[in-house]
């Protein structure tokens, strides 16, 4: 009888090991992927300075009203030049609001590759001391929010922006928001 | 020549006119997880978000706010995790008890195995003993 025990308790660790291993496969229990509390939250408001004219400020309760991403960016990221050229494609052909954050950064630097690949955001924010990453807690770039008409956060998503994340991610609930505007 | 000097010069140091708010700062940067760096509290981090977020603790503290509000304000940005050690809840109940489950579970393996050991004898028949002597004796 106790062989089966062990037998038994021995293929249930095994069962376990699988499914976590499988899970980790398809990419859960990733420790870098850190949950946010904030999904279902009304998004915290941020005042920074624009990149552009530094003089205004981005704000997010400026978007109330409408369904926008809010993407995190730097110069220094490299998976942010490489979701750059699919951020252009929904602003330009989508008609996606997107406001930006350029996050720990250089001035020129973020200004110059803006100019180099276009500029898919209505505003971009220019945050070079964490000071609004951190009161949207965020701990790496690219992160990409979607927010509602209402300003609540309905989706986060950690590294870039691709084609089967937005299907998978994003686009529905841009679906929903454009037609309750 | 490296020097722990040198380490240590990259962390910025902050003025405090109350050395209870000083004992708070070095307490919350030893109980906050850097995010970037994961297994290392934000007192320990070079990580550059490390840096901000000690920070922001400075700047809170400096504002006024508690221990507890500042903790709360981490907390509801990036989660449990962000503290250094967890709080005991249902969700992080897999955490803390998880280990004692499995070495209890060792424990009982360990336990049946020596037992079922021990029992190993057989029983044999006149007639086997007899055969086994007739082996034994030739």
């Amino acid at each position: 009888v106790s062989r089966y025990f062990v037998l038994g308790g021995f293929l249930l660790l095994m069962g376990v090991f699988a499914v976590v291993l499988s899970k980790m496969g398809s990419g859960e229990y990733n420790p870098r992927n850190i949950p946010t509390e904030f999904i279902g939250k009304i998004a915290p408001e941020i005042s920074v300075p624009d990149l552009f004219r530094p003089a205004e400020t981005v704000r997010t309760s400026a978007m109330r009203g409408r369904v926008w991403l809010f993407n995190i960016w730097a110069t220094w990221c490299p998976e942010c030049w490489r979701e750059h050229e699919y951020l252009m494609y929904l602003a330009d052909i989508k008609g996606v609001a997107i406001v930006g954050l350029n996050w720990r950064d250089e001035e020129d630097k973020a200004k110059a590759m803006l100019h180099r690949l276009g500029n898919p955001f209505i505003q971009v924010g220019f945050d070079p001391d964490s000071r609004a990453a951190i009161n949207w807690g965020v701990y790496g770039a690219p992160e990409t929010f979607l927010i509602n008409a209402e300003g609540r956060i309905l989706v986060k998503h950690t590294g870039s922006m691709t084609p089967a994340v937005w299907d998978k991610k994003f686009k529905m609930h841009f679906d929903q928001g454009e037609n309750t505007l | 020549m490296l020097s722990p000097f040198a380490v240590q010069a990259k962390v910025e140091v902050y003025e405090f006119s109350d050395p209870a708010m000083e004992a708070d700062y070095k307490q919350l940067n030893s109980e906050l997880r850097c995010l970037v760096c994961q297994n290392q509290n934000l007192a320990d981090s070079n990580a550059e978000l490390a840096q901000d977020m000690r920070k922001q603790v400075y700047e809170q503290l400096k504002k006024g706010s508690t221990r507890e509000e500042i903790i709360d304000y981490m907390v509801t940005r990036y989660g449990d995790f962000v503290m250094y050690r967890p709080p005991f809840k249902a969700t992080t109940l897999m955490l803390w008890l998880g280990p004692l489950f499995f070495f209890l579970i060792a424990g009982a393996v360990i336990m049946s195995f020596g037992r079922s050991q021990k029992k190993d004898h057989i029983d044999l028949t006149e007639q086997q003993k007899n055969k086994a002597h007739s082996f034994l004796d030739k």
